[in-house]
C-alpha cells in the first residue's frame, strides 16, 4: 500500500471515529486550540479536546509545532522592553514638542 | 484631571497628566524618558529599522502631546498611547516599500474533506550544514513574522510579543475581541506553516 493510500484510509477511519458521541473532528479541534492553551476550556470541553488529542497523531504533531512556533516568535523578538533610549532621541522629541508649541 | 498610570502591572508611578498638559518641562522630560523605551521597541518590531523607529517615536510623541487634552481617561493611558504608536508605525511602514507578504492562500490550514487534518508530522532533521545558530534562527523567525499579512502580524506582535490582553489589543486596533481572537489564531497557524522547517 502506498503512503498516500495508507494516509487516505487512516483519514477515513478517523473521520468515522470522530463522528462518535463526545468526539470532535480535527476542524473542530482547531477551533479550541487557543482556549485550551489559555487553560480557558470548561472541564467537559477540555476532556473532549484531550480525547481527540490522545487519538489523533496529526493533531498532536500540529499542536506541538503550533506551540513551538509561538515560542520561537517570543524568543526571536525578546529584547528588554525598556531598552536604553539614546539621549539624542529624547532631545529630538523634546525639541519637536517645543517646536509644536510655538 | 486624574493622574493615570501607564504601567501594565499598575506598579509604576502614575503620570501627572495635568502637569503634562500645562507644559511643565520637568514632567514632560520625565514622561518622554520613561515611555520612549517601550515605544521604540514597538516601532522597531514593526519597522525593523532603528533610525525609522526613532523617527516614528518622535512623531508619535508629537501626536500624543497634541491629543492629550482629548484623552478621556476611560482607557488606560498606555493603551491609548499604544494605539497612537502602532498607527504611526503602520503608517510609516505603508509609506516604505512593502514587506514581502506571503499570499494568504499559502497560509491556509489543510484538512481532508472528512474534516481530518493534513499534517506532515516530524520535520526532517537538518543536516549539520543546515543547522542554524540562535542568531540565524532568530533572523529566520523575524523574516517569517514579516511575511505574515499585516493584520496577522500586528495582532501577533501585540498579543504574543507585547503581551497585551485580548481586550487591550481590541482597543488599540479598534477591533472586536472576537475578531482579535480569530485573527490571532490565524496568525499563529500561518506562522507555524512558515516555520515548518524550524519546528
Amino acid at each position: 500500500m502506498t503512503e498516500t493510500a495508507r494516509r487516505s484510509m487512516m483519514s477515513r477511519v478517523r473521520g468515522m471515529m470522530f463522528k462518535l458521541p463526545y468526539m470532535i473532528s480535527c476542524v473542530e479541534f482547531e477551533d479550541f486550540i487557543d482556549s485550551y492553551l489559555d487553560d480557558d476550556l470548561p472541564p467537559r470541553q477540555r476532556r473532549i479536546f484531550e480525547m481527540h488529542l490522545a487519538l489523533c497523531a496529526e493533531c498532536r504533531a500540529y499542536l506541538r509545532k503550533y506551540k513551538a512556533s509561538i515560542e520561537l516568535a517570543k524568543s526571536a523578538e525578546a529584547e528588554p522592553v525598556d531598552v536604553k533610549v539614546p539621549e539624542d532621541l529624547v532631545r529630538a522629541v523634546l525639541a519637536a514638542r517645543e517646536g509644536g508649541d510655538t | 484631571m486624574n493622574d493615570t498610570g501607564t504601567g501594565r502591572d499598575g506598579g509604576e508611578k502614575p503620570v501627572d497628566l495635568s502637569a503634562l498638559i500645562a507644559g511643565d518641562g520637568r514632567a514632560v522630560e520625565q514622561f518622554v524618558r520613561r515611555e520612549s523605551g517601550w515605544m521604540a521597541a514597538v516601532c522597531q518590531r514593526i519597522l525593523r529599522d532603528e533610525s525609522l523607529a526613532h523617527d516614528c517615536v518622535q512623531n508619535a510623541f508629537v501626536s500624543i502631546f497634541r491629543n492629550l487634552l482629548a484623552f478621556r481617561g476611560d482607557a488606560r493611558l498606555k493603551t491609548w498611547m499604544y494605539r497612537i504608536v502602532v498607527n504611526q508605525a503602520l503608517m510609516d511602514q505603508r509609506k516604505r516599500k512593502r514587506l514581502r507578504e506571503e499570499p494568504i492562500d499559502n497560509l491556509e490550514l489543510e484538512f481532508y474533506s472528512d474534516g481530518c487534518r493534513v499534517e506532515l508530522g516530524q520535520s526532517p532533521e537538518p543536516s549539520p550544514e543546515e543547522r542554524l545558530d540562535s542568531k540565524q534562527t532568530g533572523e529566520r523567525v523575524q523574516t517569517a513574522i514579516d511575511r505574515l499579512p499585516e493584520n496577522y502580524r500586528i495582532v501577533l506582535l501585540l498579543r504574543d510579543i507585547e503581551e497585551l490582553t485580548t481586550a487591550e489589543t481590541a482597543e488599540v486596533l479598534e477591533m472586536t475581541e472576537n475578531n482579535v481572537k480569530v485573527t490571532l489564531h490565524r496568525a499563529r497557524a500561518a506562522l507555524k506553516i512558515l516555520l515548518e522547517a524550524l519546528t
